[in-house]
């Protein structure tokens, strides 16, 4: 999810395929696309709407050498979630090619050319299977074509093998590298043209390999930078290699918008190995992805660059930062707090709530707190960047490349074309690398240095202190209930800095992206209800972090669900899916939503009978309604968000002194079709131990504008005695539906589920995280 | 002026006394498997050998670091650490995969002392690395295979 979204850009043109073309790749496979285009994705929507859209040419996706070797582009950032194993996969799997004879090249950052790069949102399988199949197909007919003419045959009677080419009547074969110069002489056929292979004849797409739930299934096809990352070989953000380069960290401002009054550099400059120290300007608030200024060290090694940053005396101006410096997390929690006592915008309503609360038989009501976070990949930020003849090149682990482009160009002030952004391995991203302000400070020192490649190493402690903070949140929910427990009436009021105050004027209420992810759009079934969203300032970067702002609305949602399931007295699980109410589904548009994560509601409306089936599934995987024993519970929670579907039980045990054990997860998920199950599988369980962390112990506070916690001592993540004893992935397969995200969805409801579980086993209900040391107390 | 013997090859290098091993492997001798993830010992993403024990390079200084010092990059020719690459590489453990050289390295180092360790043993020894993706369960499964005990994840 990114500022991107509030753009709408038109679907490619055919113009754009002719550009691409004249724009002369050194394809081997290289054609002409002379058909009319018509695009089976609506352009306001999905792929369509992202800024650079989707491009289906093979030829600017699909290389194949007169060896055979297949070379498929792909265009997304890798970050741990295997696109470069799934994506090419699915290219390779159309084509027919051979997993053994398949390279992957990444797309260097130029979304004119490759669509968009944009890698956040859980979207790069959801938007870029059909056109990387559509691209495979192509190639492919184009091969079989090749092969027809060679024979001189009809096209029918030849088809692809694996990496060959087969006349059907009389056995021969040519191989794809044979075939390739050929193919490169033919029109690329038009889409209307193109014959996807049928399911029965795929070898990867939807197949499941892999450690599947502790048994190991199959390892083929093994993943694309495995061999190099468990070698090290692997080229991260600060791995690539250079002659003559200079190394440098900056000491930047405590809190934000302050800048720097004065600084003495003289003992800084004595440190060996130090070569300049100087100036980085800010651009004040609101940041974007602006520096936040300071003062930069550069040096022969990283170190030593370190060493002298430390030597550095530095003067901060507070005046700039206003009321940031007064900024405190427990106060701020307080005035949060406060507010959601008081009526707010209303962003959805009907029936009549006050009624409803009035002639309750009961009244449940609850506040929730979640903290601010730093996405804390394990890989800081770090970037390298050469400017050399008026250009500039840039070396970095980013999500979106073509944002890295455009904003070191503008701060260079050089066209974008003149800006090439190499995109290396993401050691974790998380959405902290979506903001691409630590590739413009490597390009400001670089100036300094014109031809020498300089690069920028984050510490631990710039990173945590100087994050895109997940936002703090305060959720008040009150709700009524009848005889039997059922809801009446519903009110939710929703406080959160907003990601827009990164780019605007604080606009203190959450925007429609933020609210659609899960607020607006709780799918329960109420006769009245109120959902509002008071106001909250915001005295930090705020910035996404993995599934944003569905956190907080599904940890207080899912949790305030258990509170009033316990108050009725009745059995959790039956409690949400009478709540649920009919299988039905839900518009976007019908709940107060404009946004459905980008795409067509029509394709993904809300879907209140998926949504129960994976809560069925979790809940039966996990034993749901067996005697747990002393100590012992099981919670749940479901959640909706990056039109996926997920739900998760735990079952743990908290003994006498408040020590937590988590024996199990299960989660069910229901993303529709499923391109490479190994990946999502890993991708689930990571949420989940991520989800873990949010729950019991990530934490960034601020006191007086400065974050307290600075490396891992303090901001806890978890480690491996914290995961669950035993973790069980349960995919519901789903392909008829439109295909969703998955990076994201696994993490909303990890948090409530687990805190509900300890409601279970211990009969203490925890409404602020993380949990910490609540249980011992 | 430090003497390193880095997988078997000697480096003779003008280095500060107190600069971390860290530095010196990645930004000096250029072997970029050792990563940088906390430079407090937080986070294990440095892990190397040093005479055969798992150390955490970010917080050694060079002075400290005489023996034989094996990074990620050898252990392809180590027969425990190519046992543990392979398991890595069967169950799919790495998602982004930038603190799994040191988890490797940590693995081996516990692999090579105790070759057959309790679950137990293995979560306690592993506990000083951190995954932010979240493949502690995986990582457990594929130490348990490189061990030859088959265990759940």
């Amino acid at each position: 999810m990114s500022a991107d979204d509030k753009l709408l850009i038109a679907n490619v043109s055919r113009r754009r395929f002719l550009m691409g073309l004249a724009g002369g790749s050194a394809l081997v496979l290289a054609a002409r696309w002379d058909v009319a285009l018509g695009g089976n994705e609506k352009a306001q929507f999905g792929a369509g709407a992202m800024p650079g859209g989707w491009v289906d040419d093979p030829n600017v996706f699909i290389h194949i050498d007169a060896d055979g070797l297949v070379t498929i582009v792909n265009n997304r950032s890798e970050m741990g979630q295997g696109i470069r194993t799934s994506l090419v996969m699915v290219g390779a799997d159309e084509l027919g090619a051979d997993w053994d004879h398949v390279r992957v090249e990444q797309a260097e950052g130029d979304h004119s050319k490759y669509g968009n790069q944009n890698t956040d949102g859980s979207r790069s399988m959801r938007h870029w299977y059909q056109p990387m199949r559509r691209a495979a197909a192509a190639a492919r007919q184009m091969l079989e074509q090749a092969a027809a003419d060679e024979w001189g045959v009809p096209v029918t009677e030849v088809q692809t093998a694996v990496h060959t080419v087969v006349h059907k009547p009389s056995g021969k074969e040519l191989g794809f590298g044979e075939l390739a110069a050929k193919a490169r002489e033919l029109d690329v056929p038009g889409r209307n043209a193109l014959v996807l292979k049928r399911d029965e004849e795929l070898r990867f797409i939807g197949k499941e390999t892999g450690l599947i739930n502790g048994e190991l299934k199959s390892a083929y096809p093994k993943a694309i930078d495995g061999d190099d990352i468990v070698t090290g070989k692997a080229i991260y953000g600060a791995d690539v290699p250079f002659d003559n380069l200079l190394y440098a960290v900056i000491a930047r401002p405590p809190v934000y918008g302050a800048t720097v009054a004065s600084f003495d550099d003289t003992e800084a400059l004595k440190v060996p190995g130090v070569e300049k120290v100087m100036k980085v300007e800010g651009t004040g608030q609101p940041a974007g992805f602006s520096p936040l200024g300071g003062i930069a060290v550069v040096a022969s090694n990283t170190w030593a660059a370190m060493e002298g940053r430390k030597a550095l005396k530095i003067d901060w101006n507070l005046e700039p930062a206003g009321d940031n410096a007064g900024y405190t997390s427990s106060a701020y929690r307080e005035s949060l707090e406060k507010a959601a006592q008081q009526p707010g915008k209303v962003v959805r309503q009907h029936g009549d709530l006050e009624t409803a609360l009035e002639n309750a038989s009961e009244r449940v009501s609850a506040t929730y707190y979640m903290p601010h976070m730093a996405q804390a990949p394990m890989e800081p930020p770090v970037a390298t960047v050469q400017i050399k003849d008026g250009k500039a090149e840039v070396w970095a682990p980013v999500q979106n490349p073509q944002a890295t482009r455009d904003t070191v160009a503008g701060r260079l002030g050089l066209e974008a074309e003149n800006v090439t952004v190499h995109v290396t391995l993401l050691g974790g991203g998380f959405g902290r690398k979506s903001k691409p302000d630590f590739a413009i400070e490597a390009a400001s020192i670089a100036e300094a240095f014109k031809g020498r490649p300089v690069r920028l190493q984050w510490s631990r402690e710039d990173d945590i202190h100087h994050a895109y903070f997940h936002a703090v949140s305060v959720d008040y929910l009150e709700a009524g209930l009848d005889d039997n427990g059922q809801a009446t009436g519903w009110l939710h009021r929703t406080l959160s800095p907003s990601i827009g105050s990164l780019f605007a004027p604080d606009p203190k209420h959450k925007g429609e992206f933020e609210l659609g992810m899960g607020f607006n759009t709780m799918p329960f079934s109420v006769p009245a209800l109120r959902l509002e969203n008071p106001q909250a300032p915001a005295h930090v970067r705020i910035g996404w972090f993995r599934s944003v702002y569905n956190l907080p609305h599904a940890w207080a949602i899912q949790s305030f669900a258990h509170e009033m399931a316990v108050a009725a007295g009745k059995d959790h699980r039956d409690y949400v899916l009478d709540l649920l109410g009919p299988d039905r589904e839900i518009h976007n548009l019908t709940v107060g939503d404009g946004w459905n994560y980008g795409e067509d509601p029509d394709l993904y409306p809300i879907d209140i009978g998926r949504m129960r089936t994976v809560i069925e599934r979790a809940t039966s995987e996990a034993g749901w309604g067996k005697s747990p024993g002393k100590n012992r519970g099981l919670g749940l929670a479901f959640h909706h968000s990056f039109v996926s579907y997920t739900a998760i039980v735990f079952d743990v045990e908290v003994d006498d002194e408040g020590e937590l054990t988590i024996h199990r997860a299960d989660i069910a998920f229901d993303c529709g079709p499923q391109a490479n199950p190994e990946r999502i599988r890993s991708q689930l369980e990571g949420a989940i131990v991520m989800g873990i962390g949010i729950a019991l112990q990530s934490e960034v506070t601020f006191e007086d504008g400065v974050a307290q916690q600075g490396n891992f001592d303090k901001f806890l993540i978890p480690r491996m005695p914290d995961a669950p004893k035993t973790l069980r992935v349960h995919l519901v397969d789903n392909p008829g539906e439109a295909m969703g995200g998955v990076g994201e969805p696994g993490l909303p409801p990890v948090a409530p589920a687990l805190c509900n579980a300890i409601y279970a086993a211990t009969g203490k209900r925890i409404r602020r995280l993380p949990v910490g040391d609540q249980l011992k107390a | 002026m430090a003497t390193l013997k880095i997988n078997g090859e000697r480096y003779e290098l003008d280095v500060p006394d107190n600069m971390p091993l860290l530095w010196v492997i990645r930004d000096v001798v250029g072997l970029k498997g050792t990563k940088f993830g906390c430079g407090m010992s937080q986070c294990g993403a440095c892990t190397v050998h040093l005479n055969g024990t798992a150390i955490r390079s970010c917080v050694t200084p060079v002075s400290a670091a005489s023996g034989e010092i094996t990074t990620i990059e050898a252990m392809a020719e180590d027969p425990v650490g190519s046992k543990v690459q392979q398991a890595w590489l069967d169950l799919g453990v790495a998602q982004c995969g930038y603190c799994q050289g040191g988890q490797i390295m940590n693995a081996t180092a516990l692999l090579k002392k105790t070759p057959n360790p309790e679950t137990g043993e293995i979560v306690d020894a592993m506990a000083g690395n951190l995954c932010r993706c979240g493949t502690y369960n995986r990582i457990l499964a594929a130490i348990e295979r490189a061990s030859g005990q088959e265990g759940e994840a």
